[in-house]
């Protein structure tokens, strides 16, 4: 039990639970299945972009700002793809996840023989990637999306009838969020790369002497939060039916913040696939109680950065109050008048 | 004894300048051998040959009688040798089973972990030496002694032959340090053959059978412990005769600079009292870990004492901030000047200057440059600074070099009152004398000084009067008139033993 405090997530599942109950108290319609699935579904698509920031924050506490960028292009890439030829939702997942890890893996390329921080390189990147999408596209707007979409979207598994009678099921969407959740969770948890991108992000050196493939490893990084944005990429298509070319982009600092705030470290090494869950199902239960309380959706922004300072300064507080505490050397009173 | 490895001959040059010039080393099996040498004299050359990461330009590598022409890293380590070097090269941010484990589980290459495995191979390398840890503690809680040991257990989790320590104790207490030696002993009974990289001399002397020392690159002599002095190890690795003359100046006691009274921080010192004079250097002593570094940083105001009072002049001041205390007229040399003292890419007249940055403003609030030149130029001439010009980079200059910019810089301040932390730690013999003629002589200027240091004779020679620290406290204070080194370091060993031993069942590491 005493264990359990030492660990950022426990604070945030507290604060969780706290905000919970306050908006269910107000608006009772907060903890229906039916309003948590809809949460769910619509932050599917940064929840999952958010487990590839994890990885990229634990390697080395630089944020990737490019994932943006790559969801964008291979979103728009493959709704005009499936409006000319057709195919099927398997061959768009397939190709959004192909390009994603193209791109993706071309960051970790350039990060890693340059040798900058992952954020310089990915500034660099996410103008290139969502430019070029600008030229090519000239901006258009795509209203109508391949059937597809709308079909897999509609996917639901049980179905539920609500109070004023209408039927409501789960998506199939929010389990593609939780089925990369575990997959993040076992990578990181039981596979030797997943505790190789530890053990760079803890000491680049030390790993290298103990015979880390550090090149190997940062590449799979990166070409792993691609990938994910490719997978993000079809799930927002289903979610909007559409593709507007700068609908995407622009998410990308509230998604690292909530990976912060799930305890990710700023220097590297540090993060769970637990901490970046509940990081953004906070920041999902904000802006959905906000709707709930019928408090002016503005406020949103006001809030979310409310949060990280507050957790800044908390873990910040806990930090000082380590450094004050340093015992240097014991005074023993009793042995001290020994001597 | 038969070797396990001997090299020979060897010479490594970098760009024109001879690192190792024709040197011979070996080490039998089971056997503890110091190499030591002043900074620079080429030991971490030679290491790096050994570990196969550097090659010779000449010379033969001999292991177990097979020559080795070019022995790589992967070979070095196939071999059973291991380096633990200075920053342990763990993983802060990993457990310690994991920290343990990590070369083994590279070596296997498997795609998915065993959990159970890895514990598995941390505890069998933790049972060969003895000594407890906490496997699943993260390592960056652990105390340096202990991440030693966790480096320590790593190299078992092989077949290790030969263990490379490369300055193991610069940052451990010497209760901990004994610790090390009996982990040390413990690997040379199981046939393991140790060598220990050091330039702290009682060490050496301590736990090495042979000694070799090198300077500049050459071999100066291999000798058995029981041939060799302090003296003569100075002697052998500086090639000069180090001679301290005594301070003997008298004190005026009337003029009372600096009086600290009942001053008191939790877990870090206890009801300190001692009153400084004008011009006088009152060294302070003890081992690491007694309270005299977290004394400097109280009185310097960067982690103020909870009570007590300090007197400058008579007059009662509150040090409560560096602000308070630089106002009051206290400079401090800090003792690792690396991380607290220099800015490390920044030029020698930028570093001497930041004091006293304020003084040098001209018209229009902005830096007079002429005053700029000439305050540095002043110092470094003062100082005997060797640079070719105040331009250069901090970090390219010479440990004891770099010692003199940071007094420079307090000086330039123009302090009453200096605290100098371990001012020679780590800086070569010649740049010592010459720093602690720099102190002698702002003394005689009537700065008084606050001389922090564990080595006895610098403090016995350049002091008026010693205080010994231990455990936090001030448990005496000694006028070094009529005393000799061997005395005080007598008495700063007893309180260590007495400490040891009230101190028994706080040990964590053994069991």
């Amino acid at each position: 039990m005493r264990k359990l405090f030492k660990y950022t997530e426990f604070y945030i599942a507290v604060v969780i639970v706290i905000l919970s109950l306050i908006i269910t108290l107000l608006n009772p319609r907060f903890l229906t299945a039916e309003n948590i699935f809809d949460l769910l579904k619509s932050f599917s698509v940064i929840g999952i972009m958010a487990v590839g920031v994890l990885f990229v924050l634990i390697l080395g506490g630089s944020p990737d700002v490019s994932f943006t960028a790559i969801a964008q292009v291979a979103e728009y890439v493959v709704v005009i793809m499936t409006l000319k030829w057709g195919g099927n939702i398997a061959l768009a997942f397939l190709v959004a996840a192909a390009m994603g890890l193209i791109m993706g893996g071309f960051n970790g390329y350039l990060v890693h023989f340059f040798r900058v921080p992952t954020i310089i390189v990915t500034i660099a990147t996410y103008n290139i990637y969502y430019g070029l999408l600008y030229v090519f596209s000239k901006g258009e707007v795509i209203f109508r999306v391949h059937p597809m979409f709308r079909n897999f979207a509609n996917i639901q598994i049980g179905r539920f009838v609500n109070q004023a009678g209408n039927t409501y099921g789960f998506n199939l969407l929010p389990l593609i969020w939780i089925l990369i959740l575990i997959l993040g969770w076992i990578i990181l948890k039981y596979t030797s790369v997943g505790r190789n991108i530890y053990a760079v992000g803890g000491n680049e050196v030390a790993a290298e002497r103990v015979g880390i493939n550090v090149y190997r490893t940062r590449i799979f990084v990166f070409s792993f939060i691609g990938l994910l944005s490719g997978i993000a990429a079809i799930v927002h298509a289903a979610i909007v039916q559409s593709a507007i070319p700068n609908i995407i982009v622009g998410q990308e600092l509230n998604v690292i913040a909530a990976v912060f705030l799930g305890g990710a470290s700023v220097f590297g090494g540090g993060g769970t696939i637990i901490g970046t869950f509940l990081g953004i199902l906070l920041i999902a239960i904000m802006n959905n109680g906000l709707t709930l309380l019928r408090i002016s959706s503005y406020w949103y922004s006001v809030f979310v950065g409310a949060v990280i300072v507050i957790s800044i300064s908390t873990s910040a507080i806990q930090r000082l109050r380590q450094e004050k505490a340093r015992e240097i050397i014991h005074i023993d009173e009793k042995e001290g008048e020994k001597v | 004894m038969t070797d396990f490895l001997r090299v020979s001959n060897i010479s490594k040059s970098f760009g024109g300048v001879q690192a190792l010039d024709g040197v011979h080393f070996s080490i039998g099996k089971g056997e503890i051998h110091c190499l030591v040498g002043e900074n620079g004299s080429g030991k971490s050359t030679l290491i790096k040959v050994i570990s196969g990461n550097l090659q010779p330009d000449t010379g033969e590598i001999w292991i177990e009688g097979q020559v080795h022409k070019h022995l790589r890293s992967i070979d070095s380590i196939n071999l059973g040798i291991r380096v633990i070097y200075q920053d342990f090269a763990l993983f802060p941010n990993l457990t310690v089973k994991e920290n343990i484990a990590y070369s083994q589980l590279v070596e296997k290459n498997q795609k998915f972990l065993d959990w159970k495995e890895i514990e598995n191979i941390a505890n069998t390398a933790i049972s060969k030496i003895k000594i407890k840890l906490d496997l699943d503690e993260v390592v960056g809680n652990l105390s340096v002694a202990n991440q030693q040991m966790v480096a320590i257990c790593r190299a078992l989790t092989s077949e290790l032959r030969l263990l490379i320590l490369d300055e193991p104790t610069s940052a451990l207490t010497k209760k901990e340090i004994d610790q090390l030696f009996v982990v040390v002993k413990d690997l040379q009974q199981k046939g393991i053959s140790v060598m220990f990289v050091s330039h702290k001399l009682n060490e050496v002397l301590e736990i090495a059978e042979l000694i070799t020392v090198i300077r500049d690159g050459q071999n100066v002599a291999t000798l058995p412990r029981e041939e060799i002095t302090n003296e003569k190890l100075i002697y052998l690795m500086t090639g000069k005769t180090i001679t301290y003359s005594r301070n003997t100046k008298p004190i005026d006691t009337k003029h009372k600079l600096f009086e600290v009274q009942h001053l008191n921080k939790k877990n870090n010192f206890k009801d300190l009292s001692f009153t400084l004079h004008r011009g006088e250097i009152y060294g302070i002593t003890g081992l690491l870990g007694s309270g005299r570094t977290e004394l400097a940083l109280a009185l310097f105001g960067m982690y103020p004492a909870d009570n007590g009072t300090i007197l400058i002049e008579g007059k009662e001041k509150s040090i409560r901030s560096v602000k308070e205390a630089v106002r009051a007229g206290i400079g401090y040399v800090p003792e690792n000047r690396l991380v607290q003292g220099l800015v490390m890419k920044k030029t020698v007249a930028e570093n001497i200057v930041t004091v006293i940055i304020k003084q040098l403003l001209g018209n229009m609030n902005l830096i007079d440059s002429n005053q700029w030149d000439a305050s540095v130029k002043h110092w470094i001439d003062e100082l005997g600074i060797k640079v070719a010009g105040p331009d250069i980079a901090v970090q390219t200059l010479s440990g004891g070099n770099q010692q003199k910019v940071v007094i420079a810089r307090w000086l330039a301040a123009q302090p009453k009152i200096l605290i100098l932390d371990n001012p020679t730690a780590g800086i070569d013999i010649a740049a010592k004398s010459s720093i602690h003629n720099i102190i002698r002589e702002m003394a005689e200027k009537g700065v008084g000084i606050i001389f922090i240091s564990d080595e006895i004779p610098e403090v016995v020679n350049n002091c008026n009067r010693i205080a010994i620290m231990r455990n936090g406290r001030l448990i005496e204070e000694i006028d070094t008139k009529n005393i000799t080194e061997q005395q005080i370091q007598k008495r700063v060993e007893m309180s260590d033993t007495r400490e040891k031993s009230a101190q028994h069942e706080k040990e964590r590491i053994f069991s």
